[in-house]
């Protein structure tokens, strides 16, 4: 496809999304309280969103994700939560 | 527009799901053994599951002219007891015969603990002594890339799995290449909000070739859509994808993987 048929195909839905977005991190904002590792972990994966390099889709992945490599002594619930809390030191919440 | 859904929880759907899936086209559903949402307490509720797996749900999408296929396991949400998984991986050899059992599945990680990976060993060396494919599921979310590399290693540790026997579901696009690389079969699951939508599915296609990837619905108790296959297939048509080249991924490719498993056959069409 040539860019001009990607814009036509997907520029507003990114529009939406990114304006949905945008609007997420203004409600979060006008929240009270603490937020947890989840926002900053967004926050951090939007620096991969702004990057120039081709595979942003999968680096935003990668910031989200578990690096470690063991097994974990065991399963405390079943859920997940989309962002890993190791880095903050966090407590996830339970799904 | 014709299609295989290669992964639908069908206990869970209507009738109307059904007759909508083989109104779009499909020719073949399989369903691998899944979590209902609560925890069985006993193997005799795995085993009355198993009987609704073989031998009701083939009969119920029977009426609407659809082949009905099944994956036999206990699933990963629920290997954290290891001692329950024994029993119920013991009675899984008894289900094997049945005319419309594809292999085991869909086993896995997913939180990836110790429990679980010794559950998923069991299924891997079940497989291996009965000779049967391997459907796998990868975790969610945070934990996919982790669960990914830790299943791709158990199955790589056991030199009786064949790569091209297994598939292993829900990659996107940072397990994808993992997957493919290993010589195994990868699967990408379109859901709603996790997992990948339709369009990043295509993206996926345009990227890695679409020579061992299929794609699925998944469709279950919770927010999924039976027709994500169907409608990713427009998605495909919309950017120029030829109806042949559609037809290769969404019809002919689960053909070529679950053909490895003689008791895939395609013998009632769909009305």
């Amino acid at each position: 496809m040539t860019r001009q048929q990607v814009l036509d195909l997907y520029f507003m839905d990114a529009r939406c999304k990114l304006i949905d977005l945008a609007a997420f991190l203004d409600r979060v904002d006008r929240g009270t309280g603490e937020a947890d590792f989840r926002l900053a972990a967004l926050q951090n994966s939007l620096k991969a969103l702004a990057g120039s390099e081709a595979s942003r889709a999968e680096k935003v992945l990668l910031t989200l994700s578990d690096p470690t490599v063991e097994p974990v002594a065991k399963a405390l619930g079943k859920g997940a939560v989309g962002a890993w809390p190791g880095a903050s030191g966090s407590k996830a919440p339970m799904p | 527009m014709r299609y295989i859904e290669p992964h639908g929880h069908m206990v869970s759907r209507t009738t109307d799901d059904y007759q909508d899936m083989v109104t779009a086209g499909c020719a073949a559903v399989c369903e691998p053994a899944f979590w209902a949402g609560f925890d069985r307490s006993t193997m005799h509720g795995f085993h009355d599951y198993f009987c609704q797996l073989t031998d009701f749900e083939p009969k119920r999408a029977a009426r609407y002219g659809l082949p009905h296929f099944s994956w036999l396991c206990i699933n990963p949400k629920e290997s954290e007891d290891v001692k329950l998984a024994e029993e119920v991986i013991g009675i899984i050899p008894s289900f094997l015969p049945r005319p419309n059992v594809l292999g085991i599945g869909e086993i896995g990680l997913n939180k990836n603990s110790r429990n679980e990976m010794k559950v998923l060993e069991m299924h891997v060396d079940l497989a291996a002594r009965h000779q049967q494919l391997i459907l796998v599921h990868t975790p969610h979310l945070e934990d996919k890339l982790k669960g990914t590399r830790l299943i791709l290693d158990v199955i790589r540790s056991d030199s009786r799995i064949q790569p091209g026997r297994v598939l292993i579901d829900h990659v996107e696009e940072h397990t994808v290449r993992l997957v493919l690389d290993r010589g195994h079969w990868g699967g990408m699951t379109l859901y709603p909000v996790s997992k990948c939508s339709p369009a990043r599915a295509v993206d996926i296609l345009d990227i890695c070739g679409g020579d061992r990837l299929w794609m699925n619905s998944a469709c279950d108790w919770g927010e999924s859509v039976p027709l994500a296959i169907p409608r990713t297939g427009l998605e495909m048509r919309r950017r120029g994808w030829t109806a042949e080249a559609v037809d290769r991924v969404i019809y002919q490719n689960p053909i070529r993987f679950l053909s490895q498993c003689p008791k895939f056959n395609l013998a009632s069409e769909p009305v």
